[in-house]
């Protein structure tokens, strides 16, 4: 028994080691004084404080901080929409009285998108937006396009998290509010939403992470000068991987991790 | 007690359920139910699971709809309104408490929905903790509650809004035995006091002849029986009611002449003709008595072959008949000894079937 403890807790450190070391490796090599390669030269914080320079005076400065501008904006403005979307269609997949064999169809196509290869829904919608252009210029290539393509894909993720939230809370409190006079309205705003927020931030955050990661899709539909961090840094590795890039995906890293923490304290709120 | 701001005028029924149908899928689950209730009145619908009553209930609440029937509540027909506005509150078997909220916010749920002004609300909501002895709890969350705690926010979540008729589906299956006898007396005695309509689903027997003023037994989706307590438990009916409330002796018998019938204990006399050539006629072990010597009517003679202590009765087996019969533990009666029995005319029910 003793022998096994000690074999599982080996296990368990290399599997952090797999997880964590590339991460520690960039971060130890974003202080490295050397302008590219993996040379250990010294240390300096000169990457972290060029990209902070003022932007008119560094290109690579203003051309980081566009990216990263780009990365944000489309994050949020897409996080946005799908959660909302994604909330209702998880409500209304719930809620609604479907005959039993459609609900089941639609819990599986819910599910398809979850699994499907980004490249196929990053070609789908090459293939969709060529038609649509004509119809309007949001499917132009750019910031837009990019925004329809993420919220396609973030929607089903939303609806998948929602949705088990709502599975788990089951009918009752449901019928409980109406049987207590509540209006659909008062209904929804003081039983469900509260109930269902913890799950609404758990999807949005995933979403939000979901776009933040995202290449394949942002690759398809971006435009000349709607280039998100994933692009720019795939961009610029083609001409030599250059330590000012370790800087940013650190900064990322450490944004993410804030992020995770921060929401984690407040989905944590009175657990039943 | 009650501070009742909804009213209806006096009606001689609170509660009429019509002819109501109810499938699912090809399943019958509800076939031709109808009862009324009265204002006051304590009804119980009892049955095993699945044979409709929590269906019926939801009907009632509005949470289901019957595929025809009518439900009328206080004279008004309510079939078309919705479970929001409709004046029927429900007991719920989890008791679907809302875990966000306090016990206070719980139980001013139905008031603030209706936007009742705060004064109203607060007043109303006091009472009614008061009323069922929560009124300490009023800022805990229901996860810091107990069972028993719980059920009593739920009872006062409804009864706060002074329903028509309150609905209480299997309310006390998820308390342990002591408790739940200390409810169901507990319970009856709020009816009492509040002269509402309550009408209880149970697959409890004794639950039911412990609160109820009426049984209706269901089966199948069908009444099987419906009477005053006493009158559905001493006089079964059917075979079915005989032995869902588990304690008479089933004897099978054979018609023989004008209100006598023949079985393996002899020849016995009874209430009314049978309707059936061979059939099955029942009495409660209790109503079976012992006498020193050989009774006038229906008497059976009999050996003991085993004894069963109770503790406060001991249950005699006995042949012929395979007869169960309750004697107080003062009759010392061991297996062996034969005793003269008396089936009593008016305690032995012939069955229908």
């Amino acid at each position: 028994m003793k022998r096994w403890g000690g074999l599982l807790q080996v296990a368990v450190l290399v599997g952090f080691l797999l997880l964590y070391a590339p991460l520690l490796a960039v971060a130890l090599y974003s202080f490295n004084a050397a302008e590219k390669g993996s040379v250990w030269v010294g240390f300096s914080l000169r990457w972290y404080a060029q990209l902070m320079a003022d932007p008119e005076t560094s290109r690579r400065a203003w051309e980081i901080r566009e990216a990263t501008l780009n990365t944000l904006q489309l994050g949020a403005v897409s996080t946005v929409i799908s959660t909302i979307l994604g909330t209702m269609l998880a409500l209304g997949m719930q809620r609604f009285p479907w005959p039993s064999s459609l609900g089941k169809l639609l819990q599986v196509t819910i599910d398809v998108p979850v699994i499907t290869p980004d490249i196929v829904i990053a070609a789908a919608l090459v293939v969709g937006f060529n038609l649509l252009r004509f119809v309007s210029p949001l499917f132009d290539p750019g910031m837009s396009a990019m925004i329809i393509g993420h919220v396609t894909f973030q929607i089903a993720f939303v609806a998948l998290v929602v949705r088990s939230r709502l599975v788990l809370m089951g009918p009752t409190l449901s019928e409980a509010a109406r049987d207590l006079y509540a209006s659909s309205w008062y209904h929804f705003h003081r039983v469900t939403l509260p109930l269902l927020w913890p799950a609404i931030v758990g999807g949005a955050m995933l979403a939000f992470t979901l776009s933040l990661d995202d290449f394949v899709i942002s690759f398809f539909t971006c435009g000349p000068s709607s280039s998100t961090l994933p692009i720019y840094v795939y961009h610029s590795q083609l001409r030599g991987l250059r330590t000012d890039l370790f800087a940013v995906s650190t900064l990322l890293v450490m944004g993410t991790v804030v992020l995770v923490l921060t929401l984690e304290r407040l989905t944590r709120w009175k657990r039943d | 007690m009650q501070t009742s701001t909804t009213s209806a005028p006096a009606s001689e029924i609170s509660l009429a359920v019509e002819h109501i149908r109810k499938s699912f899928g090809s399943v019958q689950v509800l076939d031709d139910i109808s009862f009324d209730a009265h204002p006051g009145e304590f009804i119980t619908l009892l049955g095993p699971s699945g044979c409709g009553k929590t269906t019926l209930l939801r009907i009632i609440a509005g949470l289901e709809r019957a595929d025809s029937g009518r439900i009328v509540l206080a004279g008004q027909p309510v079939d078309h309104l919705p479970a929001n506005r409709r004046s029927v509150n429900t007991v719920f078997q989890s008791y679907a408490l809302f875990p966000h909220l306090t016990v206070f916010e719980n139980v001013a749920f139905g008031l603030r929905s209706r936007r009742v002004p705060q004064a109203e609300v607060n007043t109303r909501v006091h009472q009614n903790m008061e009323m069922v002895r929560i009124a300490d709890l009023a800022r805990r969350y229901p996860h810091q509650l107990s069972g028993g705690q719980k059920q009593r926010v739920a009872l006062a979540r409804a009864l706060v809004n002074a329903p028509e008729v309150l609905l209480l589906d299997e309310p006390m299956s998820a308390l342990d035995a002591k408790l739940r006898a200390e409810v169901q007396v507990e319970l009856r005695r709020l009816q009492r006091s509040l002269r509402k309509t309550f009408v209880l689903v149970t697959h409890d027997q004794h639950e039911a002849m412990t609160v109820s003023d009426r049984i209706i037994v269901m089966n199948r989706g069908k009444i099987e029986q419906e009477g005053p307590t006493a009158e559905v438990y001493e006089r079964p009916r059917t075979r079915f009611i005989a032995e869902f409330f588990g304690a008479a002796n089933l004897i099978p018998a054979r018609r023989s002449g004008d209100k006598r019938v023949t079985t393996a204990v002899g020849e016995l006399s009874v209430r009314t003709t049978p309707p059936w050539e061979s059939g099955t006629v029942a009495i409660h072990p209790e109503w079976i008595e012992i006498t020193d010597t050989e009774p006038a009517e229906n008497a059976v003679r009999a050996e003991v072959r085993d004894a069963i202590y109770r503790g406060d009765h001991v249950e005699l087996l006995m042949e012929p008949g395979s007869l169960r019969v309750q004697v107080s533990p003062r009759l010392r009666a061991e297996p062996g000894a034969t005793l003269w029995l008396c089936l009593p005319v008016e305690r032995l029910e012939v069955l229908d079937d």
